[in-house]
């Protein structure tokens, strides 16, 4: 999903940054105003971040030949709702555009918006949905890390084939030729994150529970005894 | 408890599995190149070229090194942070199930 240094033309490149910059410096508040009022949970929003740092570091094979890598952002956006992996995933992908030339500086504004904007709201809302139609955590947990891998590559996909149209089949034609590379590639590889991410829920619920009922993913456990508060 | 560890190493597996199977049913006939790379490699097939250049380029192995780096920290940050919380979890005793005092 980078989309390499210099390729977006200025237009969009300003255009992406522009969309991107207020969602990260929201996110960028929503951090410290997480990490103020509640320092508990610091150990955690660490682990979400390391999550993504982790797995947009390792590029997989796919059953179509080729290799990708997952977000790891779903995880942190039904933890922390999505703002603060605004924050987080650019922090990963300025990491990449410096040090690995991987993605670049005029296209952090695009890659951000789908890596770190659109991404994680996908995946917050899938999960949303997921639990208000009555699905559990760990199913929820499943759509919401998946779904938020897949949309950060389809927004990519959006994003080159309006900055380059087809000759001769526009708009759709370009869609289609990228979403081809990227979306069909990337479908295992989002299955697999989200068995990841229901691995680290089922850890996470089990040793941090008080965190998980501090923001709402859990419900406080009834009191045993007194057979009340539920 | 030992079921849990079951649905756990299933889990491990089915992740291995995923993405396993497919590079050995392929037999060596795919280069499983990046799909980013390969878009990049499109438009500039199809006459488009960069108008900026990346500021640092690590070349050959170190790029290999570094992304190497980027995975350690992250899985050595994560490693710790569950680490934290599981020794966290075994040092309170046991009393009510679920420990949540508010």
């Amino acid at each position: 999903m980078h989309i390499a240094e210099g390729f977006l033309p200025a237009g969009h490149a300003v255009g992406w940054t522009v969309a991107a910059a207020p969602f990260v410096v929201h996110g960028a508040r929503a951090v410290v105003k997480e990490v103020r009022e509640n320092p508990e949970t610091t150990l955690l929003l660490g682990a979400a971040g390391a999550f993504t740092f982790v797995l947009s570091a390792i590029k997989l094979p796919s059953v179509t030949g080729s290799s990708s890598h997952p977000t790891g952002t779903g995880p942190g956006a039904i933890l922390f709702r999505p703002p603060v992996m605004a924050l987080l995933g650019t922090v990963v992908l300025l990491f990449q555009a410096l040090l690995l030339a991987h993605g670049g500086l005029t296209t952090l504004g695009a890659n951000a918006f789908a890596f770190a904007v659109v991404g994680p709201w996908a995946g917050y809302g899938a999960y949303r949905l997921a639990r208000a139609a009555g699905a559990g955590l760990l199913p929820a947990v499943f759509a919401g890390v998946a779904l938020a891998d897949l949309a950060t590559y389809v927004t990519t996909s959006l994003q080159l084939a309006l900055a380059f149209p087809d000759a001769g089949s526009g708009l759709a034609g370009a869609l289609a030729k990228f979403l081809g590379v990227f979306a069909v590639t990337q479908v295992p590889l989002a299955i697999g994150e989200g068995l990841l991410g229901v691995l680290l829920f089922r850890v996470l619920t089990v040793n941090a529970r008080p965190e998980l009922e501090r923001l709402g993913i859990l419900r406080p456990a009834p009191v045993v005894p007194a057979g009340g508060a539920a | 408890m030992s079921r849990r560890r079951l649905v756990d190493a299933l889990l491990v597996l089915a992740v291995v599995a995923l993405f396993a199977v497919p590079l050995l049913l392929d037999g060596g006939t795919s280069e499983y190149g990046g799909t980013d790379a390969a878009v990049t490699e499109e438009l500039e097939a199809d006459g488009h070229t960069p108008w900026f250049d990346s500021l640092f380029s690590p070349a050959g192995e170190v790029e290999s090194g570094l992304f190497a780096l980027q995975a350690a920290l992250g899985g050595g940050v994560l490693g710790y942070v569950l680490g934290r919380l599981r020794g966290r979890r075994s040092a309170t005793p046991v009393s009510a199930p679920g420990a949540g005092e508010r």
